[in-house]
This record gives structure tokens, C-alpha cells and sequence, in this order.
């Protein structure tokens, strides 16, 4: 029996989705539906009194906090929905309106109108702040701060220094598949067709916010339009369905618009980031410190782990990270494709390049000099650490050598042309997952709550079962995108294809040694006797670009990613994870920003057209490759965690080009023509 | 979204009632209409009327009829050999899927994207009026540096009507008072105190065509866009420009600028500066710098200036070595 692990199987679920037979969560039939349309704060900060709906508007129910049903409280205060007269931030939910279609809730919602007394609010992250606080941990359990050595003295002493601060504006995840909810209740039992990252998740919360026993609740999540984190846990869209459909009696279809997604799934933080290198005149690190600044809103901390990435990544005697917050009159933040490690390694990694200017030292030698042995920080072992191949494997292939290190050397008609590179990171993580498989005549029936985020995930498991069962992938069947098939973990922290593969290696392995027709598997204990320290996948990324002297316009002529990230399962599947990273690393050196007005609270370019991440034109050549990386500590399958890193770095790499191409250093992203522009 | 009634215009020359619109493509109207920022009652479509030829005027012009679309329009060989500068501006626009159905009336009647204008939970004059601009404090890196005024520093986002302006186009109206010819560079208000009015028509006033007026020089002619990304963005800056040089001296030019003002730009004083003078780069930027002499920036949109006067120089640059080479 040939593998079918590592081949690439095109997705199997590609032509449903290409013909529209795919359903989505807002996309199944129901009888007598009716739509909710959330209703969200005009102002940053104050009290709701009181609701007066149009008598002319066709709405079926109003619902806020004056006549919605009391809820359990939820773990997460932003599932409260309609509990409180208190708004803690511009786009919070004040209110849901129920109509018999989308455009009458949507109109009775416009014209709906609200008595609110507003208060004074505070919107801007600044890093001279007097509410800024030092968290007690990091998302998601990470200590807030680190040291050994003495930074202070180490950085006096340092022949070169480099002392900068780096800033990333609010930027959002925002979807194809908007989040979406249809909800409908048979007595106590609540089916809820939903879009995220995590069904059983998703069925387990909103059971708890309703006090219903978690089987209650049936989460259907077939398909999904992408989450970026977004998605990772219910938002606020799940509970209003049901607490609508609870009230009218009818299933209750609710989408947010566009629109909403600014305000209410989460966004990454800004960043503030003060990064200070010291290091020898052969580059040797000698003190590193990173201090990052981030948001979060009035009723939830949420600390992104920004700095959290330095502790793994270079060598050097004396170290300090820690991170600071500030709670603002703002909606919160959350997870973000590597939340942590995108906007860390974004600042980091354009320092490094500051210092390898100073130093005069080619920057991939820097970075191959600060090569650890171990974990620098705790000295765990590397389960396997290839950066320095894969920086070196790099260059070659995207022909580095020969580079004139001066800026603004090279130019070509309008266009400045620039080369950078950086590196990139990422833990690799298992989680606990339960997988179970069934003989089914000749064929075999896996079945795990998993959600396929349009990532493959469906197709890998597929593969693995097939190997693990020794027969043909089309003699397996995979279920997923269901809270009531065996649990899964949550679709995030690239951590899919090891956890649920985990369990579904293990159940089809016990089947096949059993010989009988249903095995189960459980991975909760293997997985919490695993390290969990010194696991990593790593990877180089290498940008040219070109400025145009004219207009300042940056246009990305080469991207390209090389990593080091465990056994690849499935080639074409693990491409496009790859490169759509690394696209939306150059969504976030280019393009993306939330504009924040400051006296509105708002972030004003709210929809797609304001807001800009890479159009296809801006994808020129782009390529990623992989070194054959075996890892036999991590899982059954040696894989790692490809979903992420591809965001991790690759800003850096941008940014760094655009430096080498021009001799300006753009230190608040993203880069935008503005900030290159100079008189003719 | 609020509920309309839908009928088909029968006649330019029809009365249209109080609360309707003319819906053409609705590329931009539709989504107005679901923000809940237009809120007609009724929606009168005209692109049933016969509009949607390109015919050749006597003059050696062309009529452009208002319903033709952005992509047919760019597409036309009279339009991509003796305007190539409209052509340029059609495709610098939006997508291939807008483009198929938006129209030349349509294209020139649409909204400024100013945020605030877009989002009826803020303040906004032109949308509101008299409840005030967040946008001179708030977001306006691409609003306007030419023409805004206290009340309202709304951009025009039209590609296509940057190259009109240039071009010295004619837009024809039709009402049931009867019909009248506008100059393109008139078409669209200054917003002084009145920033809800955009254009000089009246309610019920239909653009049927747009006159291009026989231009010879604009074979020569150019547009040029910068936008924050390679595709599928407004501008931020614009120029498009026909140049007409004989022995390294402007004979004529023709430059209008986009992004920087509530109407495209047509820059009259720089094409006044111009005429008669060597067509050189230096000459270009000191004219364009004349012409900005009247720019009012504010806090994040200075840049405009810069932009305007690079682009300014480089497309008439690029325009006077491509007639040196003939």
C-alpha cells in the first residue's frame, strides 16, 4: 500500500464548493425562517435607557436589555448580550430587531431609535499612557514578563546598540463567510448552523449561557469561509440567534454584515514595541529586550503575547520581554492568524536588520551568528530547529548572495528595487482531540468534530486514516463540522492536522489491531505527558521589492518562504497555508490598518473597500518551499503547525526591502506611499 | 433596507416624483441604499432607454450615450485610438465586474466614499446638513486639498470623470423643462455651505450622453493613478493629461487631477502657465506647484500636494519624450 500522506490530494470537498453545492452556515433551508439584525451602539461609552421602535417598521420582535431573557453569565462578558444597560464600546449589540426578511430587520434597525446617555471615552493606545498596566499573564497563559542577566548593564556596555519602536495599527480579521448563525429550538434541543473554528466548543458555551445541559445543543459546521481566528470561540451572533428564536418561535437566520466584523469578532491588537539590541562588533548578541504595549476593551483582558516570540528565537546573555495593556473604550481584541507572533517578529525582525545595518554585517549572518543551542530562555532541547537551513537554503534559492548591504543603490526607471529578509517561528502545539472509526462493509467511517476552515483539513484526515487503516483514501469517509461527533479541539494555533490526526492515527491504528468494527481514541493523555517547550516550526522569508520614486507606490516584486516545519502531509494544501500567510503578511507591511477616528471610536474604513488587504494584482511572484524536516517527538504523523507562519516574518521581510530599496526606515506600519513620498 | 418601488424610465423627457432616483448600474446607489445612507421610494431605471451608443459627432467627436458601460467605453477602438487617456482611466477603475455594469452617467453621479458620508451612526454635512464634518479632524487622508471648504472636504472618486475634465467633455441633460449642455468641469458643485447638493442638476434632470469634443492632440494623451494598492482601490492621487508639443514647446495641454478636490480638477492655471514654454520637467512641477497654490491641506493629507506635483510631472514628462520620439 503506497503512502497517501505527503501526496496532494486536491481537496475533497473542491468541486461542491466550486458548483455552490457546498452549504454554508447561513445557506441551510428552514421553514418558516425569519432574519435578526443586530442593532449596535452609536457611541464608545454609556448607558442604554430605553428603545423606541418605528411603528411603520415590520419587525416581529425588538429585543435589549429592558425585555430580553436573563442568560447565565458567560465566561467570555461579550456572549452577555442584551444583559446590561452599560455600552463599553462604539458597535456593541444594544439591541436585536426579528423580521420576516433581511431588508425589513434591517430597516426597522435603521430607524430604530435609541436613548442613550453617552459618556466621556478614551480610544488611543498611546505608550505614555497612566492606565497602562503590566497584565499577570499573556494569551493565552503566558507570564507577562521575563529576564535573566542584567539588560541594563549589558545594553551601557554594548559597543552597538540599537534602541527603536515599532508600531502595527488595529488590523481584522475579516472573513469571505461573514460569522453566521441559523438557530432553532425543538423543545429544550438547539441546533445552531454556525461558522467557526471549534463545534463542540461553540455547543458547549452557548449551552452554558442558555443553562442547558451541553448535548443540548447540536452545532453544525460543515463548511467554513475562513476564520483567522475570528472564529475560535462563539461570538456574540451564535447567542442573539438563539435568544431570538427562543422569543419568536421560529428559526432565526442572523449574518453579520461586513461591516460589523470590525466591531464585533475581534481584531488584533495596535502595537506599541520598543525593542533594544546590544551586541558585539561580530554581531554577537549580547542584551535583548522587547517591551510591547497593547489594547484591550472595558470588559474583557485580552493580552496579546507580542513579545512572547523573543523568548525563542536568538541567543543572548541577558534578556527581558514583558508587555503592558491598556483597557480602552474599544471593542476587544482577540485572535488573529499567530496573534503574538505576527506583530512581534514584525518589529523584531526590522530591529535585527537596524542592527545588522550598524554592525555592517549581512543580515542573515547576524542571524545565523545568534543561532541558540537550546531554548534560550529555560534551555529546554529543540525537538528540531532547521532556521539556520532554512535561512541558508533561502538565499540560495532566492540568489541573496552578491547583495550590495547599502540602501538606495538600485534603481530601474521609476523604481527603486530592494531585497529583505526574515525569519519566522512558530510553536508547534497538539491538543487534545477524541476520533472514532468505523467499519463500515469494505469501507471506513472516521468521524471527529474538526472544522474545516477551507484549509484541507478534511482532505488530510483523510490521508491519515487511510495510511493508518493500510487502504485506498477512497475507502475512508471523514465526518467533521459537527458538535456531536467525537470532540475536537478548536481549528487554531495551527494545531488541526496534529491534534485531530493524532486521534484519528490512534483509532484507526487500534481498529486495525483489534480487528473489530468500532475503535475510539482518546489523546488527552498522551498529549498533557508532551513538553511543550522546545517545539517550533521555523522558516526565512525573502522579499524584493521596487518603490516608485514618483508616488512612493511599493509593489512586491518576489516573495518567497522557506521552511522547516515537520513532515508536510499534504503538498498542495500546505502550499497554499504557506503562501496565504505570507499574503497576508504583505496585507499587513502594505496594506491593512483600521484608521481610528479617536473622537468617533470607531475605525472609519469599516467595510472592504476602505479597508485594503492585497488585491490579486498585488501577488506578483510568489513561491514557498520546505525542507524535508523529519521530527519523530511531536506526533504520530511528525507534523507541525503550517497555518500560521507564514504570517510571521514575512512583514519583516517587506518592510526590510522597502529600507534596502529606498534608505527609509518606516517604523509604523503599514507602508504606505505617504510615508515614502518625497518631492520630485 | 427601506422599501421602494421599482418602475422602467419610458423617456428621458419624464417628470420624475419628489422622493425617486434614476438607478443605472447601482454599483454605488444600491450600496447606499442598504447603509441606509439614499433612502429613495422610488427607483426609475433607465437602462432600458435607448442610451447606450457611442456615435461619431460631425466635428470628428464622439457621443458617448449615458448608459454605455465603463468596460464597453474602455474597450471602444474610436475610444482607445483618439482618447486614450479615457480608456486608461475607465480600466484604472474598479473591477472587471463593476466595470460591466457601471454607466457613464452613473460613473459621474456617484458619491464621495468619505467615510462619515458612508456611515449614517456619524455626523456628517453632505449626507446630514448642518450635522457637522468629523473628517477635518477625524479620517480624511484621501479627502480634499482644492475646492473643500468649513462644511465639507469630500473627494469626487471617479477615474473616468478626471480624464472628462480633461478632455473638455460636454454632459447632456434632459428633463421634462427640457434639455441643456454642461461642461464636465461644471457638472459637480463646490460644496461651500450647501455640501448635500454634489451636482449643479435638478431633481429629475437625466444625463443622456456625454459629448467628447474632436480633440487631435489627445491621441497623445495619458492617465495616470497611484492607489495604496496595485488594484482595485481608489485613488489617492490622478492626473490625467494630452500634451501638444512642437519644437520642445507646449502648443496646448489639457491636465485635470483626481483625488484631491470635490470635482475633478481641471488645472487651469498650470495649462495657462504652460502654453508657449518648454515642455520640460522643471517647467511641469512649477507649474503643477501654481496650481497648488490654492491647496488647503490638513493633518494626513498633505502628501496629496507632493503626489499631484510627481505625477504631474512625470505623465507630461513621459507625454512630451513619447512626441520628441515620433
Amino acid at each position: 500500500m503506497t503512502a497517501t500522506v505527503g501526496t496532494p490530494l486536491a481537496r475533497l470537498e473542491g468541486p461542491a464548493k466550486v458548483t455552490g453545492a457546498a452549504r454554508y452556515a447561513a445557506e441551510y433551508p428552514q421553514d418558516d425562517v425569519v432574519h435578526g439584525w443586530i442593532v449596535q451602539s452609536p457611541v464608545p461609552r454609556g448607558r442604554l435607557n430605553a428603545v423606541l421602535a418605528d411603528p411603520t417598521a415590520d419587525a416581529i420582535a425588538v429585543l435589549w436589555h429592558g425585555n430580553a431573557p436573563r442568560l447565565e453569565p458567560a465566561d467570555d462578558p461579550e456572549l452577555d448580550v442584551l444583559q446590561s444597560d452599560r455600552i463599553s464600546y462604539r458597535g456593541q449589540p444594544v439591541a436585536l430587531v426579528v423580521a420576516e426578511t433581511l431588508e425589513a430587520a434591517r430597516r426597522a434597525a435603521q430607524v430604530l431609535q435609541l436613548d442613550i446617555t453617552a459618556e466621556e471615552h478614551d480610544a488611543v493606545l498611546r505608550a505614555d499612557h497612566p492606565g497602562l498596566y503590566t497584565p499577570e499573564q499573556v494569551n493565552p497563559a503566558f507570564p507577562s514578563e521575563t529576564a535573566s542577566g542584567d539588560v541594563d548593564a549589558a545594553l551601557a556596555a554594548a559597543p552597538v546598540t540599537v534602541d527603536v519602536t515599532y508600531s502595527t495599527p488595529a488590523l481584522h480579521n475579516s472573513p469571505m463567510e461573514p460569522h453566521a448563525t441559523i438557530a432553532r429550538w425543538a423543545g429544550d434541543d438547539l441546533t445552531l448552523y454556525d461558522s467557526n473554528q471549534h463545534p463542540s466548543g461553540i455547543a458547549a458555551t452557548v449551552a452554558g449561557v442558555f443553562g442547558l445541559e451541553p448535548e443540548r445543543v447540536h452545532v453544525v459546521t460543515e463548511h467554513v469561509g475562513g476564520g483567522f481566528g475570528s472564529k475560535g470561540s462563539a461570538r456574540p451572533n451564535a447567542v442573539l440567534a438563539a435568544m431570538a428564536a427562543r422569543v419568536v418561535g421560529r428559526p432565526v437566520k442572523l449574518v453579520l454584515p461586513r461591516q460589523a466584523m470590525f466591531s464585533l469578532v475581534g481584531y488584533r491588537t495596535p502595537t506599541i514595541q520598543q525593542i533594544r539590541l546590544g551586541a558585539d562588533p561580530d554581531g554577537t548578541l549580547t542584551a535583548i529586550d522587547h517591551a510591547a504595549i497593547g489594547q484591550s476593551s472595558r470588559i474583557l483582558e485580552y493580552a496579546e503575547q507580542t513579545a512572547v516570540v523573543t523568548r525563542h528565537m536568538y541567543a543572548a546573555p541577558n534578556r527581558r520581554t514583558g508587555h503592558r495593556l491598556l483597557r480602552l473604550d474599544m471593542p476587544t481584541p482577540r485572535w488573529m492568524r499567530a496573534p503574538g507572533e505576527a506583530p512581534g517578529m514584525a518589529a523584531f525582525e526590522c530591529a535585527l536588520d537596524e542592527l545588522a545595518e550598524k554592525l555592517g554585517i549581512d543580515p542573515i549572518e547576524l542571524r545565523v551568528r545568534n543561532e541558540p543551542a537550546a531554548e534560550p530562555e529555560g534551555g529546554t532541547p529543540f525537538t528540531s530547529r532547521h532556521y539556520v537551513e532554512c535561512l541558508r537554503t533561502g538565499a540560495e534559492r532566492f540568489g541573496w548572495a552578491g547583495r550590495d548591504p547599502r540602501p538606495r543603490q538600485r534603481r530601474e526607471g521609476d523604481w527603486w528595487i530592494g531585497t529583505g529578509v526574515a525569519g519566522a517561528i512558530y510553536p508547534t502545539m497538539a491538543q487534545p482531540s477524541t476520533a472514532r472509526v468505523r467499519a463500515v462493509g469494505d469501507d471506513f467511517e472516521v468521524a471527529i468534530g474538526a472544522a474545516d476552515l477551507g484549509t484541507g483539513a478534511r482532505t488530510i484526515l483523510t490521508q491519515i486514516a487511510a495510511d493508518a487503516l493500510g487502504v485506498p483514501v477512497d475507502r475512508v469517509r471523514v465526518r467533521i463540522g459537527d458538535s456531536t461527533l467525537p470532540k475536537a479541539s478548536v481549528a487554531g494555533g495551527s494545531s488541526g492536522s496534529a491534534s485531530w490526526g493524532w486521534a484519528v492515527t490512534g483509532a484507526c491504528r487500534q481498529l486495525r489491531e483489534t480487528g473489530g468494527d468500532e475503535a475510539v481514541f482518546d489523546t488527552t493523555e498522551l498529549i498533557e505527558k508532551q513538553e511543550t517547550e522546545g517545539r517550533h516550526a521555523f522558516g526565512a522569508h525573502f522579499a524584493e521589492v521596487r518603490v516608485d520614486a514618483v508616488t512612493g507606490e511599493v509593489r512586491v516584486s518576489r516573495l518567497f518562504g522557506m521552511y522547516a516545519a515537520g513532515r508536510i502531509l499534504n503538498p498542495r494544501t500546505a502550499r497554499s497555508q504557506f503562501l496565504g500567510g505570507m499574503i497576508m503578511g504583505m496585507g499587513m507591511a502594505l496594506h491593512e490598518e483600521g484608521v481610528l477616528d479617536p473622537a468617533m471610536g470607531e475605525w472609519m474604513n469599516h467595510d472592504l473597500a476602505g479597508y485594503h488587504i492585497p488585491a490579486h494584482a498585488d501577488v506578483e511572484s510568489i513561491d514557498a518551499a520546505w525542507l524535508d524536516e523529519r521530527d519523530d517527538q511531536l506526533n504520530p504523523m511528525g507534523s507541525k503547525g503550517i497555518g500560521e507562519i507564514g504570517i510571521v516574518g514575512s512583514p519583516a521581510a517587506i518592510v526590510n526591502a522597502v529600507w534596502h530599496a529606498t534608505g527609509v526606515r518606516v517604523r509604523d506600519l503599514p507602508v504606505r506611499l505617504d510615508k515614502l513620498l518625497c518631492a520630485d | 433596507m427601506k422599501t421602494f418601488e421599482y418602475r422602467t424610465a419610458t423617456a428621458a423627457s419624464a417628470v420624475l416624483a419628489p422622493d425617486a432616483a434614476f438607478l443605472a448600474g447601482g454599483t454605488n446607489l444600491v450600496d447606499l441604499m442598504k447603509l441606509g445612507v439614499a433612502t429613495p421610494d422610488v427607483l426609475v431605471d433607465v437602462t432600458k432607454l435607448p442610451l447606450d451608443r457611442i456615435t461619431d459627432l460631425p466635428d470628428g467627436g464622439l457621443r458617448v450615450g449615458a448608459t454605455v458601460r465603463n468596460s464597453d467605453l474602455a474597450a471602444d477602438p474610436r475610444i482607445r485610438e483618439r482618447y486614450p487617456v479615457l480608456s486608461q482611466a475607465l480600466l484604472a477603475g474598479a473591477s472587471g465586474q463593476l466595470r460591466n455594469m457601471a454607466t457613464t452617467g452613473g460613473n459621474l453621479l456617484q458619491r464621495t466614499r468619505c467615510t462619515y458620508f458612508m456611515d449614517p451612526s456619524t455626523p456628517c454635512n453632505k449626507r446630514a446638513p448642518g450635522s457637522g464634518c468629523p473628517a477635518r479632524a477625524g479620517d480624511h487622508r484621501n479627502l480634499a486639498i482644492l475646492g473643500g471648504s468649513e462644511a465639507c472636504i469630500a473627494t469626487h472618486p471617479s477615474d473616468m470623470a478626471v480624464a472628462l475634465a480633461a478632455l473638455g467633455a460636454q454632459v447632456r441633460v434632459e428633463s421634462a423643462t427640457g434639455e441643456r449642455t454642461i461642461a464636465v468641469t461644471e457638472l459637480h458643485r463646490l460644496p461651500g455651505d450647501r455640501p448635500d447638493l454634489d451636482t449643479v442638476l435638478d431633481h429629475g434632470e437625466m444625463i443622456t450622453a456625454v459629448d467628447l469634443p474632436a480633440l487631435p492632440f489627445a491621441t497623445r494623451s495619458a492617465y495616470r493613478k497611484a492607489r495604496d494598492r496595485a488594484s482595485y482601490a481608489f485613488a489617492v492621487g490622478s492626473v490625467a493629461a494630452a500634451l501638444d508639443v512642437a519644437d520642445g514647446l507646449v502648443r496646448d495641454v489639457r491636465l485635470a487631477w483626481g483625488a484631491v478636490a470635490p470635482r475633478p480638477w481641471r488645472a487651469t492655471t498650470a495649462e495657462r502657465l504652460l502654453r508657449g514654454r518648454p515642455a520640460t520637467h522643471e517647467n511641469f512641477l512649477a507649474a503643477a506647484d501654481e496650481e497648488l497654490r490654492a491647496a488647503r491641506p490638513l493633518r494626513d493629507n498633505a502628501y496629496k500636494t507632493t503626489l499631484t506635483r510627481n505625477l504631474t510631472a512625470a505623465v507630461l514628462t513621459r507625454l512630451a519624450s513619447a512626441g520628441e520620439a515620433r
